[in-house]
């Protein structure tokens, strides 16, 4: 037995690999990037692929591939963007109850793969998400629409099942050519990889690593100066911290936490951006406490919410009393909210008749003050709300319970008990951001929106009116109502909204305004949601 | 190279290796087909528990595939969704509609990727291979290199520091060994770079790759080191105090034909086995550091096709670590009985 032989090779390949391994690693140092560079790198918590509008993708209007009839036009966060004309040739044309709405085409787009655009791709692509063989994400979202329909070569008519005057805001789901539209589920779409849309980038290259998109020679608008956008999909947090420390990434996504870590940092800016990402919890119905108006306004009085925003969320918030945060502007009534006051919130309890019992827990008629609070068990954020808001109403007499669980053990609980919920996923109109949120359950509402289905005197009638109303300052005025209505019988708690938080090294870009952002967040969003507006 | 084979020693060796092959290649067949009797039905068994699993776990595969807009659907909708994308059949249905499509050479669709499995599998395979490999590699050298030195010397200085580090390093967490040579060699040193196999945007040159591979390399053969280190050095002790060894330095043959010839080829069967023995150990270590490098393999897939109850994904991925596993230890049984006359098939 005498091989000499493969163990000298042995030896020799360990010595080349060694001096492989010295080598390699002596390679440039990451140097962080600096003046405006015409190629942004992105890393993002989000998968890569899905960039598929029937499922959702670019839903609001904020895509580099897609654009929809109308495009969000922001001049900050603090207000609400307006809906601005994409693919539309005008803003979009009502009959007098706002049920049938028209929309002229653009005639001079043309999409990446080179077909012009016509009234028969928005057809296809709304039918596709109405369609319930495409088993579309968003299709809840769309079920006002009856018929869409091609009037003419550029012209789309929407005939919708009852006044709705918020449609506009419905009108910025991206549009796909019609011959991308396949049968079958969305999800199982090659639409997912290969996105053909209208908007300033398209889809250059797509692996496991990254997404490369650039400029869209076909783009209708002015072409974008920042030409190529780099995606890197990286989901663990901590990881994309560090290489945004190790530099070579132009920004990424973290939380507050783990944002305010960079505060300080050379060449890094930490941007907390406004949000109508609301948390807040539904009350059970079916709960002798949380079912007595004064206890919900009690619960509404002792919650100390700037607490909770500077010790969870690490300030990045503001207190939310109602779904309709201050950016809604007119809309928005500054004297709906709840004062901090335990005192009162117990001196309310005691009237009703709430007295605290041998566990220092209260009691009526032999029913306790407790209930089960839900959160979603993979989200952390709700985790560490639903245990505050747990400890602060302990001191009152109060029980919460507070139990992780999944959607489908939550669904099972939304009459026994509260659920810790997120909203604001379509906020650019106040009556997607409210409506079904606070009126009473009706066919078809989401398992979650109000789901223990409690009523707030003259909220419904308010909030149906408003979807009627043509003139906008008589909404603001129902949707003013809607709010005092509503702190005189509470049926949440609504804690905070949520900034969302982004880091970005240092440029000479002129990026603009930011814009506010619904409960979606990631790098489409932050200070790159109009990356082709960039200008030096 | 030369010296051996002009030598008389090398005519002589050359008979018997032949022989050796005749008179073991019944006995590999048969080993072969021992383990494709027991492996297959194995296979079958266990990719059907993947979706019995999946099918009795709290997860509901909807809630997976919505993710945070579930909160916006109605349960009427929900159960239309479930119907269209087919959440809705007995686990048994969807177990059996993916046997079928497998023996037809469809993996399936897998919806995390949005792409077909086989395309998941042409895309991401080679890196994994390329990393697991270099690792495994790695490590084994290594292992060779310091075992063979630890074990020629027990007791020695170098073989108590080799053994103690050998353990210590077991003892660490792979994902805790990963985020530490991040930390430390590319954040704080920036001598490689954080995570990926190109920079942001490059195409894939070989300098980049190899690059950017030897972190998540480095650190995936350290935490497969210490075992194949600690099992070389063994032998390789043991070998030295064997009669064999004593006879060969009593002829007067030189140190290094002594461990060439006498020690190695002893030490090398145990090490074969054991290293087919832990391919579980690699899989599980190459999913962590995959995952903290985001290395663009298969074992990171693993981690989406979980969390998303990407089923035609996961069982493909399952049943094919599973047959990794199965394959390695037939091979490492192989190198075995060709290795070491001494062994017999009763396995």
């Amino acid at each position: 037995m005498t091989r000499p032989v493969p163990t000298r090779t042995l030896l020799t390949g360990t010595a080349l690999v060694a001096a492989l391994a010295l080598t390699s690693c002596a390679g440039p140092p990451a140097a962080g990037p600096s003046g405006s560079p015409t190629r942004i790198v992105l890393a993002d918590a989000q998968p890569l692929g899905g960039y598929d509008p029937v499922d959702g993708y670019g839903e609001l209007g904020v895509s580099p591939v897609f654009e929809g009839l109308l495009r969000p036009e922001s001049t900050g966060d603090d207000r609400l963007p307006d809906l601005a004309p994409a693919l539309a040739a005008a803003p979009p044309e009502p009959n007098g109850d706002s049920t049938v709405w028209d929309v002229e085409l653009r005639t001079d787009v043309v999409f990446s793969d080179g077909s012009a655009l016509d009234a028969d791709d928005v057809v296809a692509t709304y039918s596709a998400v109405l369609d319930p063989a495409t088993a579309s994400e968003i299709a809840a979202s769309y079920s006002m629409i009856e018929s869409v329909t091609a009037t003419g070569d550029h012209s789309v008519r929407f005939t919708l099942h009852h006044p709705y005057y918020a449609f506009p805001a419905r009108m910025s789901l991206g549009i796909t050519p019609e011959e991308e539209i396949t049968p079958g589920p969305a999800a199982d779409s090659g639409r997912n990889r290969r996105p053909v849309g209208t908007g300033p980038y398209v889809l250059a290259e797509l692996d496991a690593e990254q997404a490369v998109f650039e400029a869209n020679p076909h783009y209708h608008g002015t072409a974008p100066q920042v030409t190529e956008l780099v995606t890197l999909y990286l989901p663990d947090d901590n990881t994309r911290a560090q290489r945004m420390r190790a530099g070579g990434v132009d920004g990424t996504v973290l939380p507050p936490t783990a944002a305010a870590t960079f505060a300080g940092a050379d060449g890094v800016d930490v941007l907390s951006v406004r949000t109508a990402d609301w948390r807040g919890l539904s009350l059970p119905a079916e709960n002798a406490f949380a079912s007595d108006g004064a206890a919900r306004l009690a619960m509404n009085l002792a919650v100390d919410r700037d607490g909770i925003i500077e010790h969870v969320l690490a300030g990045h918030g503001r207190p939310a009393h109602t779904p309709v945060a201050e950016v809604y502007g007119e809309a928005h009534e500054p004297e709906a909210v709840f004062d901090h006051d335990p005192d009162e919130a117990a001196r309310l309890l005691d009237g009703a008749g709430w007295r605290e019992g041998p566990d220092g827990i209260r009691e009526r008629d032999g029913d306790r003050a407790a209930f089960t609070l839900y959160y979603l068990a993979s989200d952390s954020l709700r985790r560490d709300l639903a245990t505050a808001f747990a400890a602060e109403m302990l001191p009152l007499g109060i029980e919460v319970d507070v139990r992780g669980g999944t959607w489908d053990d939550m669904g099972s609980h939304t009459a026994d008990a509260a659920i810790l919920l997120g909203g604001g996923d379509k906020p650019y109109d106040l009556d997607t951001q409210v409506y079904a949120t606070l009126h009473t359950r009706e066919e078809g509402t989401p398992t979650f929106e109000n789901p223990g289905d409690l009523a707030v005197p003259g909220v419904d009638e308010a909030l149906e009116d408003a979807r009627r109303s043509p003139d906008a300052a008589e909404r603001a005025e129902l949707y003013r109502e809607v709010q005092r209505a509503y702190v005189e019988h509470p049926t949440y708690v609504f804690l905070a909204f949520a900034d969302h938080t982004y880091v970005s090294a240092e440029n000479d870009w002129d990026s603009g305004p930011l814009v506010l952002e619904p409960h979606a967040h990631g790098v489409s969003w932050g200070p790159w949601w109009n990356l082709a507006g960039w200008r030096r | 190279m030369a010296a051996v084979t002009a030598g008389p020693t090398a005519r002589g060796a050359a008979r018997p290796r032949r022989t050796l092959w005749r008179d073991r290649r019944r006995a590999l067949g048969g080993l072969a087909l021992h383990r494709a009797v027991v492996g297959v039905p194995m296979l079958a068994g266990l990719s059907g528990l993947v979706f019995l699993l999946a099918d009795r776990s709290p997860f509901d595969p909807l809630a997976a595939h919505l993710g945070a807009r579930y909160q916006q659907v109605s349960a009427e909708q929900r159960e239309s969704l479930s119907g269209a994308l087919g959440f809705d059949a007995p686990w048994w249905q969807a177990w059996w509609a993916w046997v079928g499509d497998l023996l037809r050479g469809d993996l399936g669709w897998s919806r995390v990727y949005a792409m077909p499995v086989s395309e998941v599998f042409a895309e991401r395979l080679p890196w994994t291979l390329l990393l697991s490999g270099t690792a495994l590699a790695g490590a084994v050298l290594a292992a060779l290199l310091l075992g063979t030195a630890a074990g020629l010397a027990p007791g020695g200085a170098l073989d108590r520091a080799v053994t103690r580090t050998g353990v210590l390093v077991q003892a660490v967490p792979p994902f805790v060994l990963a985020l530490g040579s991040v930390t430390v060699f590319a954040v704080l040193l920036r001598w490689a770079p954080v995570a990926g196999a190109a920079e942001p945007g490059e195409p894939h040159t070989a300098a980049g790759v190899a690059r950017h591979l030897v972190l998540p390399a480095v650190t995936l053969a350290l935490t497969q080191l210490p075992w194949a280190l600690l099992a070389v050095r063994t032998a390789v002790a043991r070998a030295t105090g064997s009669e064999a060894v004593r006879a060969a330095r009593a002829r007067g043959l030189t140190p290094a034909r002594v461990v060439a010839a006498h020690v190695l080829p002893v030490s090398l069967a145990p090490l074969a086995t054991i290293v087919g023995a832990r391919l579980p150990e690699l899989v599980v270590g190459a999913v962590l550091v995959e995952e903290v490098f985001a290395w663009p393999g298969l074992a990171g897939a693993v981690v989406g096709s979980a969390q998303a109850l990407d089923f035609p994904l996961l069982a493909a991925l399952t049943v094919a670590t599973t047959a990794v596993v199965l394959v390695g230890s037939l091979l490492a049984d192989a190198a075995y009985l060709l290795l070491d006359p001494r062994v017999g098939t009763d396995a």
